[in-house]
């Protein structure tokens, strides 16, 4: 399994310092996920599961611990080469969708295209494609405030496939959407993932938790359960 | 990130604030403006003052009666004390000097004019024949003053083309007498319009032989005496004859000054030009002033733009990129600024032109090339500081800010 992994976390801590105090926001976390794996991670607030989803997708760097993405330690990497990591490997989709106010719906999911550099041609038939696998070909030229919450979260999810990423991080991505449309963007998602993109989704909703092959609960910084090894909790 | 990309991202992020960056421009613009208006006009007076002495001849050598104090030319030895009369015949013996060509008493006056009851006042000046020369005048009917020795006058004059209008409208002026204070003249000669010269049109001047205008005003003195070398490597022989010959005639004492044409354009010309790097330094301030605009501007933008910088590090922004991104912004606000301003700028000159025809105030070209230069620099100076703040930001703090 050790060979087919995606992601190996080995030992990982991070603390924050808050004034005076010091916040464990993660204790000692060894974890191993396999490529095209749905994975939810669950917990209350200040569990810690946001900063391990930063950690996964490289926005944040582990005190102590090594985490392997594809088989390569990309803990010690300089951040212009994390940077491209990112770009080529990480999809992220936010629960506030996060898109850019002034660029439309297609400049928004050409964004990690035009920041890694690709061909105008190459760029616009990528968008195109995705602008008609997502539904939102008549909402191309439209900026994100013409847009409904579950469209928002289409072009989010559009931009966080462009470049074609081994997984996707979701943050709460249903946060901000009613039922249906929820819903209807996890669907999405697990199209993906059923086309094999690995798919880790951060929630507290319990119900949305249970739709996912493997889940992680934290507390306090350490993994709780995980039911791919049911004894359970970190070592 | 292409360049193109980083160009419309900049530009895209420039006019998502339309207002904030409009007022940006406008102050960039409004210093660019200054700099090249301020500079239009300081050049401007160089080349006025340049071209009217310029206008003299530049083989030429001006004696003045009097001794100004301090050696060296400066304006206010144009003011003399105290002369011994400098006269006709002083004239006269500087015309044997080496190098000289031509030499012209000059004779200083006003009177009243008329021809047939139309009367004026106007400038007299009293001359020899070779001032036609000397001075660069062209005729535009007749002829100059008659050749012929210095000290004898006869009663015939040269006018000027706006004195032919006044007096003698459509009427052919040639061979007419006119009447100049007490005294009648022949009209042998009519200047063309538009003659130039130490501060007067020669359009309002008549000419008389120079001993009629030193009879009319019981004078012996000149006003000046007006020297022509063969070259301008001569006018220091010339000089040097000059004053040596004055000396003794004027039993013994230096009592004239002599300058040469030279000096006084190099030292006007030496004069202004500072004083137009003076008022274009000042006029640089208010670019200061927009560069600091600038770097507000920028720093707010981050401050608002702080998740989209955390987005675009997780997409795949790197520090460098982010950096790039926002240096754009800045030097391309600063350059329409800088672009505008220039706009702006000539076309505050060319009303200046407008209003006062005969001011030249064209911006020199290096003052275009320093405004926008230092509008650039100063552009990319104080947005280096937001820059870095936005490729430092923390990617998952930023991301969390709404």
């Amino acid at each position: 399994m050790a060979d087919a992994s995606l992601i190996e976390l080995t030992g990982i801590e991070r603390t924050f310092h808050l004034g005076d105090s010091k916040v464990h926001a993660l204790r000692h976390i060894t974890l191993s996920i396999a490529a095209g794996e749905y994975v939810a991670v669950m917990g209350p607030s200040g569990s810690g599961k946001s900063t391990l989803l930063n950690l996964l997708g490289l926005l944040d760097r582990p005190d102590a611990g090594t985490y392997r993405l594809e088989g390569r330690d990309v803990t010690t990497l300089s951040p212009e080469v994390q940077a491209k990591v990112r770009s080529e490997r990480i999809g992220f989709v936010f629960q506030i969708f996060h898109l850019v106010p002034r660029l439309t719906a297609a400049e928004n999911i050409a964004l990690p295209m035009m920041l890694a550099g690709v061909a105008l041609a190459e760029r616009s038939h990528r968008v195109a494609q995705a602008l008609h696998d997502f539904g939102l070909e008549d909402r191309a030229r439209h900026r994100p405030d013409q847009l409904s919450g579950g469209q928002r979260q289409r072009v989010a999810i559009a931009r966080a496939t462009v470049m074609h990423p081994a997984v996707i991080l979701a943050d709460e991505p249903t946060g901000n959407l009613d039922r249906a449309t929820g819903e209807e963007v996890m669907r999405l998602l697990e199209v993906l993932n059923s086309q094999g993109v690995t798919l880790i989704v951060v929630t507290h909703d319990q119900t949305l938790g249970a739709r996912a092959r493997r889940q992680l609960s934290m507390l306090d910084g350490a993994v709780s359960l995980d039911t791919a090894r049911p004894s359970g909790g970190a070592a | 990130m292409r360049v193109s990309d980083t160009l419309r991202f900049a530009r895209d992020a420039a006019s998502g604030t339309p207002l904030r960056t409009a007022l940006l421009l406008l102050a960039m613009a409004i210093g660019v403006a200054a700099v090249v208006v301020l500079t239009a006009l300081g050049d401007g007076a160089r080349r006025y003052v340049v071209g009217e002495f310029s206008a003299i001849g530049s083989n030429l050598l001006i004696v003045l009666p009097g001794r100004s104090e301090t050696r060296g030319f400066n304006p206010a030895n144009l003011v003399t004390s105290t002369p011994r009369d400098l006269t006709v015949e002083d004239a006269a013996a500087l015309r044997n000097g080496p190098g000289v060509i031509r030499i012209a008493p000059v004779v200083l006056g006003s009177s009243e004019i008329s021809v047939g009851g139309k009367l004026r006042e106007t400038m007299l000046v009293g001359t020899s024949a070779e001032f036609v020369e000397v001075r660069r005048l062209k005729l535009a009917q007749g002829r100059f003053l008659p050749q012929g020795e210095i000290g004898r006058g006869s009663n015939v004059a040269v006018i000027g083309a706006t004195i032919r209008d006044e007096l003698f409208g459509a009427e052919p002026a040639l061979g007419k007498l006119i009447r100049v204070g007490d005294r009648r003249f022949r009209v042998v000669g009519v200047l063309t319009e538009g003659g130039q010269g130490m501060g007067m049109t020669t359009d309002e001047l008549i000419i008389i032989p120079v001993a009629t205008a030193q009879a009319m005003f019981n004078t012996n003195t000149l006003f000046r005496i007006l020297i022509e070398g063969r070259s301008r490597e001569s006018l220091q022989g010339i000089k040097a004859h000059a004053l040596k010959t004055l000396i003794a005639r004027h039993d013994g004492e230096e009592d004239v000054t002599l300058i040469t044409q030279d000096a006084v354009l190099a030292t006007f010309d030496k004069i202004l030009r500072v004083l137009t790097f003076g008022v274009a330094g000042i006029a640089a301030i208010s670019l200061a002033v927009a560069g600091i605009l600038v770097m507000n501007v920028m720093l707010v933008s981050v401050a608002q733009r702080t998740a989209e910088i955390g987005l675009l590090k997780a997409l795949g922004a790197t520090a460098q990129t982010i950096r790039t991104a926002f240096l754009t912004e800045a030097a391309m606000l600063s350059l329409v600024g800088a672009v505008i301003g220039v706009l702006l700028g000539e076309a505050g000159a060319a009303v200046l032109r407008h209003l006062y025809p005969t001011f030249p105030a064209y911006p020199p070209p290096w003052s275009i090339l320093a405004g926008v230069g230092t509008a650039l620099v100063t552009g990319l100076v104080f947005g280096v500081m937001p820059a870095r703040r936005a490729a430092q930001l923390d990617p998952v703090q930023a991301l969390s800010k709404r």
